[in-house]
């Protein structure tokens, strides 16, 4: 098979690469220094990683995709497949386009029954050069990863001083692993010099786009969020893909909250401010955050769907007694286990009205890792401004995946909102304090903190109580206090993140979405555009709804709601929350567990459109 | 209705303690459990225990779960901040609680349904991080507010009022906690003040977890012949052979101490713990032998009580998380929160 037969119409910076692996093997460290080489020379990249709940020997793929304009949600149309899992060799050639490109290990000979006519197969004898090249069984396995990379340098041309600056980086403290990267890293890089045209049509040249942007996944920006709004108490429990969030928040803290204590005897100590505490469960893990929030400390948990299916129970005491709580949901795909380690917004109608009886949270959506990071600490302002639980809704895409986002940036002039907490001085002057009187204006009642005076001492109770604070199963005094808090969760609607708005002139449709959509949905708008459909656009960021919403889609003839769930939980929300009326709103939903594509988005609209 | 108070005008002068506060100042609302209930005398007793200990009311924080025992914590100390959270979810909160102020006084007040049921991990946990707490448990082997079904505590042969007798083993919190590594725990009987105030004085001293186990007989549905948690059964089976008293570290305590070889350990805050009458080989230290003299005593159909195991040298909560010795509530927030040069510095990590 020649090369010029194939027709691949030449691109710089427009491409994507599929990489199938089988799960295990170090294919993810060679796979994000590839991603991160070409954030490196300034290129807009995303990498996802599309991997199973398993430690060793399933498949899983990483996928590339590198675009000058920024969309860079994930693509369906791979131009090269890194053929690396022979199990999965079929589908994985047929996901080629046609005249791509696969590069696969020669080591061993392709099955005939393989081959397509339309796609150059690019042959490394990737086992074979690291079988000769290395000693320890090990090493081989893992330089296979680095080899490939190696070609894929030159095979995109990519920047080979930026992949040994990453490698030099990486490797700082050992040498002997430094070199042993770097090696492999170039004898594929020769080999694919000296056997392929490199580099192939679609390459990479160097930009300015991400300069002054990082590369960082959802979990840890909302680590940091937490942080900087001073969280100081932590429960939680282990669970997929929410977990890193709890990582990186110890890390950080071990970092930014040891602080050094000099004793009477001039010995210097450290002590933590901060105590995490890994729970026996998610119910422990969100009393946890009770207990504290009640105590006036900041505190959140971290979890997933199953996690707060389990939380239920004592986020209705929250939010009946009025205490504080911040929940980071990085979804998953539901229901039950589901599929841990596939994303979904299916969590959206469960946190909003988690727990029985009467209830309704507030609700931040957060589209990317930047927005993890300025809505964790949107969310402990929310929290104690409110006195309620507020839920995060992050996804495992923004979660686990490392995005382009422009740097984070904090002002020192930041004020935290405590929300009403009455002080010992305060309770001084007054005659007597009632935990559910005296509301505000926007219906929320101050509180004191345990260890306050005898004067603000008060007896939270889950039960009926009335508007003093005191047990009551007379329906007007229920009904009194329960109103007031369906009050107070429409006056938050003015604070949680305003929706995003996007008007185009002549636009007939509207496309709302939430979350990690944002991408795949901006880049539907600007395909549909050049087709002649023009579309504004609506990123609700936050619950309960500003007007602006019903607005938005009482103002298009068509709405589309884009998001990532089975049942439209968006749409059903908007309409019930909003008035909005259901049947002017059409659902565009992908669910099967693989971040959105803007390509499923432009296919539904079309089609709507011309049905 | 738990919101009727009592009248606060005293019928005769009450004595004060070091605070200047008299007995009613640690009362609460009038109880509205059955005339009789064990619970009531529990009660009573935490309310002469902070009482004597003239523990600031306002620096108590009384937390429980769901059941007849966790209404219990409107009757005593009105003055401390309370809060009545979920079925089998009192520790959780209270290790929350303590997790961000441990400067406050936690007083858990649980039942067998709500720690040995429903609770019974959040409990097991609880134990083993040591959350500095008084740990109540009113055992009474039945669920009162449901009418009568049996408890996890229930022993075998126990009858409840109506239905067969019980044939399922039953957990005791005792010997769970043994095993658990509990660094306190005791078993009394709400029908004997004089031993649980001394034992409930010496949990609050304690530097951790302190489990009481009390026996405390629900008169409506557990107090009949065949029931093993009845006032009758407690006062022909307990066996009173671990007595101790509780000499806080405000007073003389040197002059107290007998030098007839009585064991005396002391409690992290220096006050100390005096058994009185302890038999010849038991040592409250020795996890194996407290769990084997229980079990001797159990084998013969009697009910050990007293302070029955204590270690003083376990690390609390904060002591492993290496905390500093105020509140972490108390940490402004500025001091919390690195700013804007050091989130500069860490992104490069970033690039």
């Amino acid at each position: 098979m020649s090369l010029d037969v194939l027709a691949h119409a030449p691109t710089v910076n427009d491409f994507s690469v599929k990489l199938a692996n089988v799960n295990g093997t170090g294919s993810a460290s060679a796979n994000s220094l590839l991603m991160q080489a070409i954030f490196r020379m300034g290129v807009p990249v995303s990498g996802k990683n599309l991997f199973p709940s398993n430690i060793q020997g399933l498949p899983t793929w990483y996928e590339i995709r590198v675009n000058a304009q920024g969309h860079t949600a994930r693509s369906l149309d791979y131009d090269l497949m890194v053929a690396m899992n022979s199990a999965t060799y079929r589908e994985d050639i047929a996901d080629v386009v046609h005249g791509g490109y696969v590069l696969y290990d020669s080591s061993w000979p392709l099955d005939p029954d393989l081959a397509r006519e339309d796609v150059t197969f690019l042959g490394v004898p990737l086992a074979t050069m690291c079988i000769e090249n290395f000693v320890a069984p090990r090493e081989r396995i893992l330089m296979k990863n680095i080899a490939y990379a190696g070609s894929l340098v030159a095979l995109l041309g990519i920047d080979v001083d930026v992949v040994a600056q990453l490698l030099a980086e990486t490797f700082a403290r050992n040498e002997h692993l430094r070199e042993s990267n770097q090696k492999a890293l170039q004898l594929g890089y020769d080999y694919a010099i000296e056997n392929f045209s490199c580099p192939l049509p679609f390459s990479v040249a160097p930009m300015s786009a991400t300069n002054e942007s990082i590369l960082i996944d959802g979990n840890t920006a909302a680590a940091l969020g937490c942080l900087y709004a001073g969280a100081t108490v932590t429960g939680w429990y282990p669970i997929t893909p929410a977990t890193a969030v709890m990582d990186n928040f110890q890390r950080l803290c071990q970092k930014y909250r040891r602080v050094a204590v000099t004793g009477e005897d001039g010995e210097t100590t450290y002590q933590n401010n901060f105590l995490i505490v890994q729970a026996e469960d998610e119910i422990a893990a969100i009393g946890i955050v009770l207990g504290a929030s009640w105590s006036g400390a900041r505190s959140f948990t971290s979890t997933s769907g199953p996690g707060i299916s389990l939380m239920n129970e004592l986020l209705g005491l929250a939010y009946y007694t009025e205490i504080p709580a911040v929940v980071i949901d990085v979804q998953r795909t539901g229901p039950s286990t589901g599929m841990p380690t596939r994303t979904q917004q299916a969590d959206i109608l469960l946190c909003a009205y988690a727990s029985h009886g009467d209830t309704k949270h507030i609700l931040t959506f957060p589209a990317n890792p930047a927005e993890c990071f300025e809505m964790a600490v949107t969310c402990f302002d929310l929290a104690e401004r409110f006195q309620t639980p507020v839920f995060m809704l992050s996804d495992l895409d923004i979660g686990m995946n490392d995005w382009v986002v422009p740097k984070l940036t904090w002002d020192d002039n930041f004020v935290p909102d405590r929300g009403r907490v009455i002080s010992d001085a305060q309770l001084a002057g007054m005659k007597e304090f009632f935990r559910y009187s005296h509301e505000d204006a926007e219906h929320v009642t101050a509180r004191t903190l345990p260890g306050s005076d005898e004067k603000g001492a008060y007896f939270i109770r889950g039960s009926g109580h009335d508007q003093f604070g005191r047990y009551t199963e007379k329906p007007e005094e229920y009904q009194q206090v329960v109103d007031r808090l369906a009050r107070k969760h429409t006056a938050a609607a003015a604070h949680v993140p305003a929706p995003i708005i996007e008007t185009r002139e002549g636009a007939t449709v509207g496309l709302i979405t939430l979350g990690s959509c944002d991408l795949a949905v901006r880049e539907a708008r600007d395909v549909l555009a050049e087709a002649g459909i023009v579309c504004d656009y609506m990123r609700v960021r936050g619950f309960p709804f500003v007007g602006s919403v019903r607005e938005f889609v009482e103002s298009h003839e068509h709405c589309f709601v884009v998001e990532q769930n089975r049942d439209g939980q968006l749409r059903t929300l908007i309409a019930t929350e909003t008035g909005a009326p259901r049947e002017s709103m059409a659902s565009i939903l992908a669910y099967g567990g693989f971040p959105l594509s803007a390509r499923t988005v432009i296919d539904a609209v079309t089609e709507h459109l011309e049905g | 209705m738990p919101s009727i108070t009592k009248p606060l005008i005293p019928l005769a002068p009450l004595a004060k303690n070091e605070l200047g506060l008299t007995i009613r100042d640690y009362e609460g609302a009038m109880s509205t459990l059955c005339a009789g209930c064990g619970h009531d005398s529990v009660t009573a007793a935490i309310v002469h225990a902070f009482w004597e200990l003239s523990t600031p009311p306002h620096s108590i924080a009384k937390l429980s779960g769901i059941g007849c025992s966790s209404k219990t914590p409107t009757y005593f100390v009105r003055g401390a901040h309370g809060f009545n959270s979920a079925h089998g979810r009192m520790a959780t909160i209270a290790t929350g609680a303590y997790a961000a102020n441990r400067e406050l006084t936690y007083l858990g007040i649980s039942g067998d349904g709500d720690s040995l049921s429903i609770g019974l991990g959040h409990m097991a946990h609880a134990i083993r991080r040591n959350v500095k707490m008084v740990y109540v448990i009113e055992n009474n082997g039945v669920y009162g507010l449901t009418k009568g079904q049996l408890s996890a505590s229930a022993d075998i042969g126990s009858k409840p009022k109506k239905g067969e007798a019980n044939i399922i083993a039953p957990i005791d919190p005792i010997m769970l906690g043994l095993s658990l590594g509990a660094t306190f725990l005791a078993r009394s009987f709400s029908g004997d003040k004089e031993q649980l105030i001394p034992i409930l004085k010496a949990a609050v001293a304690h530097n951790g977890l302190a489990l009481i186990d009390v026996i405390s007989p629900c008169v409506t549905f557990n107090d009949h012949e065949g029931s093993t948690k009845s006032y009758r059964f407690m006062r022909e089976h307990e066996v009173k052979e671990v007595v101790a008293d509780f000499v806080p570290l405000r007073r003389e305590i040197h002059a107290s101490i007998p030098s007839d070889g009585t064991r005396v350990v002391p409690m992290h805050d220096g006050s100390i713990v005096r058994f009185r009458s302890v038999p010849e080989d038991y040592d409250p230290h020795d996890r194996s032998r407290v769990e084997e003299y229980i079990r001797e005593h159990h084998a013969r159909g009697e009910v050990v009580t007293g302070l029955l195991y204590v270690d003083e040298s376990g690390q609390t909560l904060h002591e492993m998380g290496n905390t500093p010795s105020t509140g972490l509530n108390k940490i402004p927030l500025a001091d919390l929160c690195p700013g804007s040069s050091a989130l500069e510095a860490l992104q490069e990590d970033f690039r």
